[in-house]
């Protein structure tokens, strides 16, 4: 009988990898295909064309007011934004204390990234740091009135300031809160479980807006006189409230996917519901919903734009605001104003739906 | 025999699922270190009264005594007995999102309190016991169905139960991997671990098994010991169901 040998492998045609065949297979497969890839091709170059000229090749870069921006063929103005970004970003926040939010931003950088680097030392201490230390922290120097500090009230913070304070309030506020919302709805206790739902259907029932012209002008009404707390925390609340019962409805289809036999296993290996629930079923319920969960995240750091509403003017509203700027009225400043705070809170959104992406592929665990 | 060597005893249980009577006085005392097999036709209640024994089914009539402790709905008891009471799954049912090791630390550290080191070190010489000592680092996810099933038996042992319950351990395994599973359990058995198994692996009863229990209908039809269950069964309906899975 004769001798078996296993064949040596031979590298592949030539024809099937590399660029060249990436390209024939992708782009130009068929001659729909062509057409498809010149038509796309000859769009992103006029679009891109047309961008460049307007953010950079027509823009003025330099001037003190409307004079800079009027020239025929104005592109972007981007003096305006130059003049303006303290505002921007700050409000009317006094000038001599702004040195005060920008260590609050510089502790809540420092804080955050080592807690988003999952090989970064000391989590727990972290993690201490930014949901103990950091708030208290933030809190006292925001808004003065201690250790000498002036006092500065909410109503002149603005911008970017705002829209942070509140987005990482509601943020930080309702992963936890809907946690607890999602396991009371599946509560086997009727009260709590008919309590959990009757929050989360009213607070997702109901838009935003109203939560807010709620929190804002109704809610004093009931408080009794002289009792009268700060809008811009009325409003944190509100967004806390609502975000939580969308957070809740999120995390309750991670529970709802976890598979009866995981909860089996943890019970007759004696673990209690607490200990199941922290160690089996959270982390991969919550795992499962990574997608659902930055995506009400970023929902809320968009939604924070319509505090403008009961008064309050984060980073849109203060951008709107100064288009009322007579020495900056130009046809162009309204346009140039949009884009800032479009690409301003697109960076932010964009970070988070990366870092998502990051995080699920870290957690996969090959099933 | 003494009352003492009875690890576990059931009395007139009777058990519904809704209106559907399932478990119909059921008697059955399980002696320190004995194996029991318990067969039968699927829907005839071999796999709720196992999972009785732990609670993961409650029953309406009659009493279940485990390890000296009854089952009557207090959360110490339950909590006592599942920690004395081992069990695997059809299904595996690891935690896909822990490696192995941790699948196995978690319990004896988290039930029984143990300090982590002393846990992975318990760990590490029951995946010794169960053959895959090198594949502690990694996720479920990555293991075959029988690599799974031998890590599932691991981490219950790694309680050093009392009593270990097989609900068709084998069940859901490709043909050539039952055999690695089954080697363990025999393994297990000849350790003298009291074991209660739902299967189909007429070898392993025969092999095994000090008795053999025959349901049907809710009802333990027969209870003998192998020789005689598989060579000269005493029911009719006995029978008929060996003449279709031997």
């Amino acid at each position: 009988m004769a001798e078996w040998t296993p064949k040596p492998p031979r590298p592949a045609p030539a024809s099937s990898v590399g660029l060249g065949a990436w390209a024939r297979r992708n782009l130009f497969a068929t001659p729909g295909d062509v057409a498809l890839t010149v038509l796309g091709s000859i769009f992103i170059i006029w679009l891109g064309n047309m961008l460049l000229d307007w953010a950079l090749i027509n823009a003025s870069f330099s001037g003190d007011d409307r004079t800079a921006c009027l020239k025929p063929e104005q592109g972007a103005c981007w003096p305006f934004i130059d003049a303006k970004l303290g505002q921007f970003i700050y409000g009317r926040y006094p000038e001599a204390e702004i040195w005060r939010v920008n260590l609050v931003f510089l502790f809540g950088f420092a804080g955050l990234v080592p807690m988003l680097v999952p090989s970064a030392p000391l989590k727990s201490f972290n993690i201490a740091f930014l949901l103990g230390l950091y708030p208290v922290f933030t809190f006292i120097m925001l808004t003065g009135g201690l250790f000498g500090l002036p006092r500065v009230e909410t109503t002149d913070w603005g911008g970017l300031l705002v829209t942070l304070v509140v987005a990482v309030t509601g943020i930080a506020a309702s992963l936890p809160l809907g946690i607890v919302l999602a396991l009371g709805r599946r509560s086997r206790l009727p009260v709590i479980r008919y309590l959990c739902i009757g929050f989360i259907e009213v607070f997702r029932g109901v838009p935003l807006i109203t939560v807010l012209f709620m929190a804002s002008v109704m809610l004093p009404l009931f408080l009794p006189d002289g009792v009268n707390f700060d809008k811009l925390m009325r409003c944190l609340i509100g967004v806390a409230l609502f975000s939580s019962a969308y957070m809740a409805e999120v995390v309750r289809g991670g529970l709802q996917a976890i598979p009866k036999g995981q909860y089996e296993a943890a019970a007759a290996l004696g673990l209690g519901y607490w200990k199941t629930t922290r160690l089996i079923v959270l982390p991969q319920a919550l795992k499962l919903v990574i997608p659902g969960i930055v995506n009400t995240f970023i929902g809320l750091f968009k939604d924070t734009t319509l505090v403008l509403i009961v008064g309050l003017f984060d980073l849109l509203g203060i951008v709107q605001f100064h288009f009322t700027d007579a020495s900056w009225a130009t046809p162009e400043t309204h346009i140039t104003g949009y884009v800032f705070a479009g690409v301003v809170f697109w960076s932010f959104c964009f970070a988070m739906s990366r870092y998502s992406i990051f995080m699920e592929n870290r957690l996969s665990t090959g099933r | 025999m003494t009352e003492d060597d009875d690890i576990i005893s059931i009395q007139n249980l009777n058990k519904w699922f809704g209106n559907f009577h399932v478990l119909r006085d059921i008697n059955l005392t399980v002696r320190s270190g004995e194996k029991i097999v318990i067969c039968g036709p699927s829907g005839s209640g071999k796999s709720t009264l196992i999972r009785c024994i732990n609670r993961l089914e409650v029953h309406q009539e009659g009493e279940i005594v485990v390890n000296g402790v009854r089952l009557d709905g207090s959360l110490k008891n339950l909590e006592e007995v599942r920690s004395e009471v081992g069990m695997l799954f059809q299904q595996f049912n690891l935690f896909p999102h822990m490696t192995v090791l941790e699948n196995c630390a978690l319990a004896p550290m988290w039930v029984r309190q143990m300090p982590r080191e002393e846990a992975e070190a318990l760990a590490h010489k029951f995946l010794a016991r169960v053959r895959i000592p090198h594949q502690a680092a990694k996720y479920p996810g990555q293991l075959s169905g029988g690599q799974q099933q031998r890590v599932a038996i691991a981490r219950a042992l790694c309680m050093s139960p009392r009593v270990m319950l097989f609900d068709e351990p084998t069940s859901a395994l490709d043909p050539e991997m039952i055999k690695e599973v089954l080697d363990v359990m025999v393994e297990l058995a000849n350790d003298g671990m009291t074991m209660i198994c739902v299967t189909h692996e007429m070898g392993f009863a025969r092999q095994v098994a000090d008795r053999v229990i025959f349901m049907d209908d809710g009802e333990i039809v027969e209870e003998n010991a192998p020789e005689a269950f598989f060579s000269d069964p005493r029911s009719e309906r006995t029978k008929l169901f060996l003449s279709q899975v031997l």
